[in-house]
């Protein structure tokens, strides 16, 4: 789960963060409440989990609320991991 | 009693000088839309009224009265003017939803330049293009955006002013400014630019089926249909605590989440925060809103979420709701009729109208699905796709048009008469556009389809054009297909709009890819970032398609109809013309 976590939150920071940002998340951050991620980005994001893990996150897990942090978000990877 | 009382009535009665009446407006003051909206407001006794009431992520509120908004614009108009900012300039505003974004688009109108708003979402490669259309001459943004500026700055020559209006000061470069209006003195005082009603006052930027954005060009006489409208459509009252959830960047939130209730002295809230359901509903409970003005993708992503998330607040507050951006379906009337008590009104405009044309009015019977009718004082009919003649049978399928010459109509696109004179239906090929403005047996084509039914309501069908409308934002497929080709990867690209749930559409990309590149997964979510990166999320493909060639005509061009056709299931149309390569 601490890998999972440090691989998501790697790719927030690269894809959606400048460099001088990176520092201001960690994986109790908000992101869709902060704005960081909006509603239309959430898309890629879930695409990159889904590519990453080789699973499927059904439309209505995938909430602007399961997505608000990266706790948030690795919590529900690992249950569609089995 | 709404505002508007019959509308029958007011149609059969109808002049625009009753806006002027609802604002007692004496004969000979100045008309300036930021003026308007905070000196005069003063003027009136009201300066110690809440004007906004703002809260940010993290819990941050500060609340603003009118006199806050008449000294911080004036702030923002001397700041400028200091700077050399002379009247008719265009100065962009590229931020977030922060109170500073309020008070300097104020300001820009107050000295007489033109406030260029732009979605802070946008990419530097949207945000130069559009810099670089309007010739733009400063722009003021954050530490969070200004980065993008960087990014284009020196390909853009008469961008000659970054102003950096929030974040950390020692960020900011040397050929920078940095300005926080509210850490300086006080404005008390500052003459205000004397603009007549055909002053340029704001440029928005809509995108087309071909070609790059256009800024549709506004006046100060604008504030005539925003505040009427803000007043018979919103219904807003003095006591009213009013939302507009639109961003600035684009125009309803400017027409609405501006103009239209800061010329009444509506005391407004805004939430500068990401969306989700339950921090909404704890901002209409907490601010005790009573009329909202939203999105149907908003609304659908509420229903969404379900009914039982509503009845964990308090919003009894609410006594009028409407929505805008793209058609709201039945179902979100009917539920939003049994979850609030209320009904969504939807109302019909453009960038380019300035203003709601096609509302539903509080009152009026609501047909959930309807457009509604048009507003008194617009008129309105569907033309025939092919004749361009007003049809007049109920149910028949026809291009929406209006009578040119309503106040908050736009004057111009920006240095592009031609692209202008084509939205005229009967326009002489040499009519200039204060011509088009005014001719009697002139229509402007808005470029929606829609029918008629027999009791005078309008019902949507669609847009007559390829331009895609996703979460109630326009955006063009020329924009992102130039952006697709860009990618190393990519050959040949098409962008068309597919069906969404939430959205209505979402933008879906048919690419053909250069030799040594296969399709992956990886490629796909590499493609979807670099569009995200460039344009917007909004313009980010939610889906890609590899083909080995995309559907052409016989002279070449790619065929987005056909590619839409499929992802909605409908009929091809005719396939002959097309090229077998």
């Amino acid at each position: 789960m601490d890998e999972m976590k440090e691989i998501v939150l790697e790719y927030i920071v690269d894809e959606y963060l400048d460099e001088d940002e990176g520092d201001e998340v960690s994986y109790d951050s908000p992101l869709i409440s902060s704005g960081i991620v909006d509603s239309f980005s959430m898309v890629s994001l879930k695409r990159f989990l889904e590519s990453k893990y080789r699973i499927t996150l059904p439309d209505e897990e995938a909430t602007p609320e399961a997505f608000d942090t990266v706790n948030s978000i690795c919590r529900l990877v690992q249950k569609h991991l089995g | 009693m709404s505002n508007i009382g019959s509308y029958e009535k007011r149609v059969e009665d109808f002049s625009w000088d009753t806006a002027r009446e609802i604002l007692n407006w004496k004969e000979g003051e100045l008309l300036n839309i930021g003026a308007i909206c905070s000196d005069r407001i003063c003027r009136m006794g009201r300066g110690d009224k809440p004007a906004l009431i703002w809260e940010g992520f993290g819990d941050r509120r500060s609340v603003y009265t009118f006199e806050d908004l008449r000294a911080y614009s004036n702030g923002f108009a001397r700041f400028l003017k200091d700077l050399g900012i002379q009247p008719g300039d265009r100065v962009c505003i590229f931020m977030d939803k922060i109170p500073s974004l309020y008070f300097s688009f104020l300001g820009i109108l107050k000295m007489g330049a033109i406030a260029q708003p732009l979605f802070s979402a946008f990419g530097d490669e949207s945000l130069e293009v559009r810099l670089a259309s309007a010739g733009t001459k400063a722009i003021l943004t954050t530490s969070k955006h200004v980065k993008k500026v960087r990014k284009v700055r020196e390909r853009l020559p008469e961008l000659k002013t970054v102003v950096v209006v929030e974040g950390n000061p020692d960020r900011v470069r040397e050929d920078e400014v940095f300005f926080d209006v509210e850490a300086g003195p006080r404005v008390d005082t500052f003459e205000v630019y004397p603009s007549g009603p055909e002053t340029p006052s704001v440029l928005h930027y809509t995108s087309g089926t071909t070609g790059q954005p256009k800024g549709a060009l506004h006046v100060h006489n604008s504030v005539w249909g925003q505040a009427l409208t803000a007043s018979w459509v919103l219904d807003l009252r003095d006591d009213d605590v009013y939302w507009c959830t639109a961003d600035p960047g684009w125009v309803t939130g400017t027409s609405y989440g501006i103009i239209g209730p800061w010329s009444l002295g509506i005391t407004q809230c805004v939430l500068d925060s990401g969306f989700t359901t339950s921090r909404w509903y704890r901002f209409i409970q907490d601010n005790r809103v009573t009329v909202w003005y939203s999105a149907p993708t908003a609304i659908r992503a509420l229903m969404k979420d379900g009914d039982e998330v509503v009845r964990n607040y308090d919003l009894s507050s609410l006594r009028h709701l409407a929505s805008v951006g793209e058609p709201l379906n039945p179902e979100a009337v009917i539920w939003s009729g049994e979850v609030f008590g209320l009904k969504f009104h939807d109302t019909f405009w453009q960038t380019e109208t300035g203003a709601m044309m096609i509302c539903n009015y509080p009152g009026m019977e609501i047909k959930p699905g309807s457009m509604g009718k048009p507003f008194p004082g617009i008129e309105a009919t569907v033309l025939d796709l092919a004749t361009h003649e007003p049809l007049q049978d109920p149910g028949k399928v026809g291009l929406i048009a209006f009578r040119p010459g309503w106040p908050s109509m736009f004057r111009e696109y920006w240095k592009k008469p031609d692209v202008y004179r084509s939205k005229f239906v009967g326009a002489p090929d040499d009519a200039m556009p204060e011509e088009l403005r005014t001719g009697g047996d002139l229509w402007y084509v808005s470029g929606d389809r829609a029918s008629i039914d027999a009791d005078g309501y309008f019902w949507f069908v669609g847009r007559d054009d390829d331009v895609i409308n996703t979460g109630g934002h326009l955006v063009g497929p020329f924009e992102i297909e130039s952006a697709l080709v860009e990618h190393e990867a990519i050959a040949e690209a098409a962008a068309v709009g597919k069906p969404d749930e939430v959205n209505m559409e979402v933008v879906k990309a048919f690419v053909t890819l250069k030799p040594g590149y296969e399709p992956s997964d990886e490629l796909e979510l590499d493609i979807m970032n670099f569009i995200r990166k460039r344009l917007s999320p909004l313009a980010m493909p939610q889906e890609i398609e590899y083909r080995d060639r995309l559907p052409k005509t016989r002279s070449g061009k790619i065929v987005r109809r056909y590619l839409k056709a499929l992802e909605w299931g409908e009929e091809v149309g005719d396939l002959s013309t097309l090229s077998d390569e």
